[in-house]
């Protein structure tokens, strides 16, 4: 009864969505800035949802109760950090001059807006490449997890590669015929839905445990203290700081950068990103960390919410956020499709293909380029690359090590495209070392006139520190060292990002 | 804009970062209402945030970001 009521619900969510998608279909001009960007004219719930659907609602219902209940309730913390003040502080001071310069100069992405002001085709192709990059493998995780979702909902009636590739070709005929507003109105659907059911799940068990004793007994006692087993400091702010940045550069969250609508919309999603960590967060991971204290065992691959849920909420109560969180993941990739096959038609296809495509073509072209994403990355979803799965697994610090070089470009007029390259591809390839190269070690090392002994040159641990944290460090002293002995070449616009700026 | 109101804003926001974190809660175990200490200081930072925000976003929006202002 569940099972179909689970699919039930998808399959519910899947029309809503489609109806949605025809309604912006009929509203959207064939244009690509109101294909990719729905013409700059979001307002604040729906930017403010669409934002933080697109990245991190999947995770709210699985991964994030899944570490609490591991580690314990302290990756709240994280979030508040990361989500609520550093990506607010970000949304700020790289949103905020993204979406002016965005309006003044009609750019769609972030590649085509460092190109511009660089005059440089290069830079413009290796900022989507490396986007695409990490975002290829990191949407290919999503389908695994949608199809693997499907296959355990169904007792392995619908197996994985049928449940992924529904999925899939949903999506496609989806974002083909809606764009980005349509994909925006869902996610907003879809978050205000979320944001219902946490409390209702949070208040429901916070209840029934209540009835048989104290709430406090429900929280192991280690994770009452704050800190201890993996949460150190540095692990900790390693986790915020390169996930907040990642965050920035993740292509469907810096397109959003351009599409509010107003100066005003911009104010209010700022303060209101503390407000929504607090209300999705703290309710969501504290039921993990409660599934540990109340000794419910994990299953092996699977997840701890529903487990939780059918120990203490009816059983269409539990199907009903799982199927949610199913929804989750498709509205997450759906925006992930859409932003990484803009990438892929004008800064990879445009300039290095066919530079001669007009306006007329490209309408046709981004639905063709969701296509060709979506579909490869499905087919190698079948086979589950190793190498593709460890990109996927460390796409947020791949991410992260573009925002500095981005941040210097933006405020410093003195960067170069020598800088710029430099900051970007060097910190892109200490990385990725990092991920898949062997680790290297000095024995001794003395620095004014202190030894340290085995330190780390390349590895993905620098005394607790996490090796997207160093990489964000070489990225910024690349950029402006080399940018500072180096001139700017004839092709560059210095100005571009320096004429009088401001909303009117 | 004066550049006092910016450099008070740089160190409001400073303290908002620094303080996300109850360090001087460390490893304290203290619960109240059945939750930690710890937990309840995120809620209400995070209010304090979205309040300082809030203001900052009437007074002083476009500090540090705009340009010829």
């Amino acid at each position: 009864m569940s099972a179909l009521l689970e699919i039930g619900i998808v399959v519910a969510y899947m029309l809503a969505a489609m109806a949605v998608g025809v309604v912006a279909y009929r509203v959207t001009d064939r244009s690509a800035e109101d294909y990719y960007l729905a013409g700059r004219g979001l307002g604040t719930g729906v930017l403010l949802f669409t934002t933080f659907a697109t990245l991190l609602s999947a995770f709210t219902f699985f991964g994030g109760p899944n570490i609490a209940y591991k580690f314990g309730p302290e990756w709240i913390l994280v979030m508040g950090l990361m989500d609520g003040v550093l990506f607010g502080l970000l949304w700020y001071v790289l949103g905020y001059r993204q979406w002016l310069l965005g309006r003044a100069h009609g750019y769609l992405t972030l590649g085509e807006m460092l190109g511009d002001r660089f005059g440089s085709r290069t830079l413009r192709g290796l900022v989507a490449g490396v986007s695409i990059l990490w975002l290829f493998p990191y949407v290919m995780l999503q389908q695994v997890g949608a199809g693997t979702a499907l296959e355990a909902l169904t007792d392995g009636v619908v197996p994985y590669w049928a449940g992924a590739g529904f999925i899939t070709l949903f999506m496609i005929a989806y974002v083909v015929l809606s764009g980005m507003r349509g994909v925006a109105w869902t996610d907003t659907l879809q978050g205000v839905f979320m944001l219902t059911i946490t409390w209702l799940a949070f208040a429901w068990v916070a209840i029934e445990i209540s009835s048989s004793g104290p709430l406090a007994a429900a929280l192991p006692t280690e994770y009452k203290a704050l800190g201890g087993g993996v949460y150190s400091p540095q692990w900790l702010l390693s986790q915020a700081v390169g996930i907040a940045f990642g965050v920035t550069m993740f292509p469907q969250v810096n397109q959003r950068f351009f599409v509010g609508r107003s100066e005003k919309v911009l104010k209010r999603t700022f303060a209101l990103w503390p407000v929504l960590v607090v209300l999705l967060f703290v309710p969501a991971f504290l039921l993990g960390s409660w599934a540990q204290g109340v000794g419910l065992a994990l299953p092996e691959g699977g997840n701890i919410l529903p487990v939780l849920l059918n120990e203490y909420t009816p059983g269409w109560f539990a199907a009903l956020v799982v199927a949610g969180a199913l929804a989750a993941m498709m509205s997450s990739s759906d925006s992930m499709l859409l932003s990484g096959s803009s990438y892929l038609t004008r800064d990879i296809y445009r300039p290095f293909v066919n530079a001669d495509a007009g306006e007329a073509r490209e309408n046709l072209l981004g639905r063709a380029g969701v296509v060709v994403f979506a579909l490869s990355t499905f087919a190698v979803s079948l086979f589950e690359p190793g190498t593709l799965v460890e990109l996927g697994e460390t796409a947020f610090g791949g991410f992260a090590q573009l925002a500095l070089p981005v941040t210097v470009a933006l405020y410093w007029r003195g960067t170069t495209k020598s800088g710029m390259l430099a900051g970007v591809a060097g910190s892109q390839a200490f990385y990725l070392w990092t991920v898949f190269g062997p680790s290297v070690y000095v024995d001794s090392l003395t620095v004014l006139g202190t030894t340290f002994v085995n330190v780390p040159i390349l590895a993905d641990a620098y005394w607790g520190w996490f090796a997207s944290i160093v990489g964000m460090v070489l990225g910024l002293v690349l950029t402006v060292g080399v940018s500072a002995v180096t001139t700017p070449s004839t092709t560059e616009n210095e100005a571009a990002y320096f004429d009088p700026l401001r909303a009117d | 804009m004066t550049s006092r109101a910016a450099l008070g804003w740089g160190v409001v926001f400073a303290v908002l970062v620094a303080l996300s974190i109850p360090w001087f809660l460390w490893r304290n175990a203290t619960t109240v209402a059945g939750l930690p200490v710890w937990l309840w200081w995120h809620v209400a930072w995070m209010g304090v945030t979205a309040a300082a925000f809030a203001l900052f976003a009437r007074r002083d929006w476009g500090t540090f970001v705009e340009v010829g202002r």
